[in-house]
């Protein structure tokens, strides 16, 4: 545990030299990112030390501790959880020292156009376009689900680069430029009445060529990295007891014994066990990580949870009665960042049934468990050694 | 908030030691070889329900009947957490031992009494030599008050109704109506267990009957041993449901593998494929709370209560849902006797009636996390 007294120590040094309560929060962050202390698994000079990524808890909490100011992780979490990933793995040196500090210290918001409307669980059949002319590739295409994409600075893209080869093969990444004046940001507004989401239209964008993240044709490979970080993402810090949707229906119960019927009752703590259930599993799954040990166990966090949420929130609805019929508000608002316990019960419970959604649909990763964990024939493919300019649609 | 509803100040540890993994593989070779699923069927149907020889091997030569039993009382030295691992592995062969009973409750509550009549008592057990049970129904939950016997001149009176494995028993601990916990020889004279036709054919109940039964007396109050036996039988019950359920899901995984209809494998079409995923997903969780279970048991958390109520709670269903799929997805020859299927269902339904049932473990949570009822 050398490893952790010496980060115990280099975070004690970062305190001591700028004291959060009297250091601008800027100045902090960047700080603390020169002192690679940001993300320590990332190399040296790139806000890491190179140490396993297990041990940043050590420095979080001893920045929890001091007070010490973050970098609004929720703001930037696909920044921070998808691109830097993806950057880090397939960038070059140039791209790393451009793109990760800002990414980090939250001046520059990331937003991620993998999705569109003719290509959700099907994404390698995507069909955004991107054409080489000269140094530049000229990209056309309509883009959906983008969370964040009116106020990034910055994307990250996959295109068609190759119509005559079968989809997963003729797929290209790429750094999109969101101030581009080709790049039209719509609010696609959802059933909770926010638009935390946005459909973006993309036509002749140029992007050069030193914005490609990995080589032409490997862009599928590319996105697996970020999408496999989107999957690690999810179950990474510890929940206490009643953390998350059952703490919000829990405390209303206690507060309000007027609502209680028996029925409520018994659906309540079958809820309340699995919600423990899930919770004991993730912590489970992270002693696993801690213990270098990692199991499948991860593949099926994401679909207890987006479950056990569906049906918590049903339930608190169904329980605050006649209030139950009220909505907070309409309005179309454009949120910078998620809160899936936020707000009213209707919120959390009409927000809640895209958890079952993205990410990857829970009918998709219950394949992914099928066929990756029990060993189970994949679905038939009628797709792979098909031009994807020959494929239905 | 009461405390019980907010997380444990330390957390438990959920994972398997290199120790407890070692243990898992000499008890699941030794299944292997002495205990497959055609056995436990062809014994089933005797008139010996129990495999004294596989016990013998278990409790004796293993050493494993006296986990919980410290060393200096003739055990093992080890404790919940190993105890646990040997019964996910009886429960995925659904062996017909005596484990749970006699070196799991009868065990725990001869450890909270002290003398020296308790004491000889627990080192028979701990040696696996002599099995011990506890003269309650199977059904009784932690908390629960179980019925007692009325003492009479010192000999015990009184029928008890649902005791697991009271027919392999060489001594019966039995709680008095003054509140005194009471050792019964099986053979003495004036007590007769009675075998009843048991839903669970590999765990099967009994009627016990005392009339004048000579009694020894162990504990003046029978209370705390009695308690704490319970709950560590809930507790670790849960356990053994998760090897049951991780049976039923490993075996059908394989069938579906193998069964071939519409000149496709089975096991290829998404309607299976989401149901047996489902059921992974189930048993990943339940691994969690039953190790969370059993580690608080290991450690004497106060936070027992709360995880052996969660543990038992989601074992049940877990393992009965598992076991239904597994009879219902081998399609018609789930339904035959000669396959083990149902074996394994009719564990898990048994095993959800055993140290009481969801609903009775929610009635508990409800006290402990403060999530009460409407008229409470």
């Amino acid at each position: 545990m050398t490893d952790a007294s010496d980060l115990r120590r280099r975070t004690q040094e970062l305190l001591a030299a700028h004291p959060p309560a009297t250091t601008d929060r800027k100045a902090f962050l960047e700080a603390r990112f020169d002192a690679g202390l940001a993300w320590v698994h990332f190399p040296e000079g790139l806000g890491g030390l190179g140490l396993p990524r297990t041990l940043q808890s050590v420095v979080e909490a001893e920045l929890a501790a001091a007070g010490a100011p973050d970098n609004d992780p929720r703001r930037i979490g696909i920044g921070l959880g998808m691109a830097a990933p993806t950057i880090l793995q397939y960038g070059t040196e140039e791209q790393k020292h451009r793109f990760l500090r800002p990414l980090w210290l939250g001046e520059e918001v990331w937003c991620q156009l993998f999705s569109e409307p003719g290509a959700g669980s099907d994404l390698a059949a995507l069909g955004t376009r991107a054409v080489k002319d000269g140094d530049d590739w000229v990209v056309n295409g309509q883009k959906v689900w983008t969370s964040s994409a009116h106020i990034a600075r910055w994307a990250i893209l996959i295109a068609r680069t190759d119509p005559d080869v079968p989809k997963h093969r003729g797929i290209t990444y790429f750094v999109c430029d969101m101030t581009d004046p080709g790049v039209e940001v719509r609010p696609l507004r959802q059933i909770t009445g926010e638009a935390e989401f946005n459909e973006v239209f993309i036509s002749d964008v140029r992007i050069p060529d030193d914005r490609r993240l990995g080589e032409v044709g490997d862009g599928w490979r590319v996105a697996q990295t970020t999408l496999n970080n989107e999957r690690v993402a999810i179950g990474g810090t510890p929940v206490p007891r009643e953390g998350g949707m059952i703490g919000k229906v829990a405390a209303t119960w206690r507060d309000r014994p007027e609502l209680r019927t028996h029925d409520l009752h018994q659906r309540l703590l079958d809820l309340w066990v699995e919600a423990e259930a899930a919770r004991l599993a993730g912590a489970r799954l992270r002693q696993q990580l801690v213990a270098g040990q990692p199991g499948p166990e991860g593949a099926g966090m994401k679909l207890g949870f987006a479950r056990l949420n569906q049906r918590i929130s049903g339930l608190e609805v169904e329980l605050l009665g006649e209030e139950g019929l009220l909505y907070e508000d309409w309005t179309m608002v454009r949120p910078e960042q998620v809160d899936f316990t936020g707000r009213d019960a209707g919120y959390r419970y009409l927000r809640s049934k895209g958890n079952s959604i993205e990410g990857g649909t829970s009918e998709i990763l219950l394949n992914i468990v099928a066929e990756r964990v029990l060993g189970l024939p994949a679905e038939p493919r009628t797709d792979k050694d098909v031009a994807w300019k020959d494929l239905a649609r | 908030m009461t405390a019980p509803a907010t997380t444990p100040a330390t957390t438990p540890d959920l994972l398997y030691s290199q120790e407890e993994e070692d243990l898992r593989a000499a008890v699941r070779d030794l299944l292997a070889d002495r205990c497959d699923a055609a056995s436990v069927l062809a014994r089933a149907e005797s008139g010996e329900p129990h495999d004294r020889t596989l016990w013998k091997s278990l409790a004796e030569d293993m050493g494993l009947a006296g986990l919980l039993v410290p060393e200096e009382r003739g055990g093992q030295g080890a404790g919940h957490r190993e105890a646990a691992v040997v019964l996910e592995e009886l429960g995925r062969a659904v062996a017909p031992v005596p484990y749970l009973t006699s070196a799991v409750v009868a065990t725990e509550a001869l450890l909270a009494c002290t003398g020296e009549e308790a004491g000889r008592l627990l080192t028979g057990l701990a040696s696996g030599r002599t099995v011990g049970v506890l003269a309650v129904s199977l059904t009784t939950a932690p908390g629960d008050t179980p019925r007692t016997a009325r003492v009479e001149d010192g000999a015990l009176h009184g029928e008890f109704t649902g005791v697991a494995d009271a027919r392999a028993a060489d001594v019966l601990l039995v709680p008095g109506e003054d509140g005194a916990l009471y050792a019964v020889d099986a053979t003495a004279a004036g007590v007769a267990v009675t075998p009843r036709v048991s839903l669970d054919l590999t765990r099967p109940v009994d009627t016990v009957t005392l009339d004048a039964a000579p009694a020894r007396r162990v504990a003046d109050d029978a209370s705390g041993p009695v308690g704490r036996a319970l709950l560590a039988g809930a507790g670790l019950l849960a356990s053994e449901q998760l090897g049951v359920a991780e049976q039923a899901l490993t075996g059908t995984v394989g069938y579906l593998k193998e069964r071939k209809q519409f000149n496709r494998q089975v096991g290829g079409f998404q309607a299976l494929k989401h149901r047996l995923a489902r059921i992974w997903l189930d048993v990943v969780n339940l691994r969690a709370a039953a190790r969370s279970a059993a580690d608080a048991l290991a450690t004497g958390s106060r936070d027992a209560d709360v995880a052996v109520a969660v543990a038992q709670t989601y074992a049940s269903r877990v393992a009965v849902h598992a076991t239904e799929e597994a009879v219902q997805l081998h399609g018609g020859i789930g339904m035959t006797w000669e396959h083990p299927a149902h074996l394994y269902l009719k564990r898990a339904k048994a095993d959800s009636l055993a140290c009481g049932t969801p609903g009775r473990h929610k009635e508990r949570l409800a006290e402990l996390v403060d999530l009460r009822g409407p008229s409470a």
